[in-house]
């Protein structure tokens, strides 16, 4: 491992979140990594976050054709190695269309785009995106997607809720009709999450509307400064 | 490539999403044609039409599902069938 714990952020044509998670990384003290959509070296990153944004247009499928980028095959393999690995919004999409993350966002029941401060429940805080969370804490954090519904076949729904996969619940109002209103998931290992609001818009109160996201990129690292 | 003939396939697939999908763009489009006067229509669901030229005769339609596989659907979400244009 590196003596500087480092994040990488990966760009797509058509991410727009990607410079907001830079700047929620090095709010937490960590270097951040600009990681190129067409570049497949990872360059010793320790983590890496797929941002939101409209990568390709969503043409075809929210990150369906994103998921076929050079650094996504170097992520997918990486994660299957234990790399964090943070999936936001567009970059969930993208995992989900990988098959990182079983099921899949499709288009919201309520047809509206919707862009909004959300409360969600930190179900499960036993990910590397988590630990720095209580259970169950509830935080404010902005939505802003139009296909953000979360679906799985039922078996699917049912294996993650026992096996405690669902990472962030909408609370107070489900803006996509979500089953189960989940707003993000995780694999079994716990090194890969996707969500779909935004923490990178929820680190301070200037920009945000509280600081509830800063967790989610001090957890990834205390793990490594610790190890 | 003297001698060679180029056959040009014309394939076309659907993707639809799955039956247990909620599809609220169709049920919109469901509710707004009977205000057109349609007021037959009960039910709409909405899907996509991928035409696709394949310059390759004999296994065009094995490209074409591998291709629907991997990239047109999602099988998660949905299905999709094919058919050869004469």
């Amino acid at each position: 491992m590196s003596a500087t714990t480092t994040i990488g952020v990966v760009t797509f044509p058509g991410s727009l979140d990607d410079h907001d998670a830079i700047r929620a990384v090095r709010a937490v003290g960590v270097e951040a990594v600009p990681l190129w959509h067409g570049d497949a070296a990872l360059h010793g990153v320790d983590a890496v976050i797929l941002p939101g944004g409209f990568s390709y247009g969503d043409y075809l499928r929210g990150g369906a054709i994103a998921r076929f980028s050079p650094v996504v095959g170097s992520v997918v393999a990486a994660a299957r190695s234990g790399l964090p690995v943070l999936g936001i919004c567009n970059g969930f999409q993208v995992l989900c269309e990988a098959q990182l993350l079983p099921g899949a966002l499709v288009r919201n029941a309520g047809l509206r785009f919707v862009c909004r401060d959300q409360v969600l429940t930190v179900e499960n805080t036993s990910t590397r995106w988590t630990s720095d969370y209580s259970p169950g804490e509830e935080i404010l954090v902005p939505v802003k997607h139009g296909e953000g519904r979360y679906v799985a076949d039922a078996a699917t729904v049912e294996q993650l809720e026992a096996e405690g996969l669902v990472v962030f619940r909408y609370a107070g109002g489900n803006p996509n009709g979500a089953l189960h209103d989940i707003a993000g998931i995780t694999n079994s290992a716990g090194n890969v999450v996707g969500l779909m609001p935004h923490p990178e818009h929820a680190i301070d109160t200037l920009t945000g509307p509280s600081a509830d996201g800063l967790p989610m990129f001090t957890s990834v690292v205390a793990a490594m400064v610790s190890a | 490539m003297v001698g060679r003939v180029w056959q040009v396939t014309r394939v076309v697939v659907d993707v639809m999403p799955k039956p247990e999908i909620l599809d609220p763009q169709g049920q919109a489009i469901a509710r707004a044609l009977p205000d057109l006067g349609f007021d037959t229509v009960t039910s709409v669901r909405q899907g996509k039409r991928f035409e696709i030229e394949i310059a390759d005769g004999a296994d065009a339609r094995e490209i074409a599902s591998r291709a629907a596989e991997a990239v047109l659907a999602n099988p998660v979400i949905e299905d999709f069938t094919i058919h050869i244009e004469d």
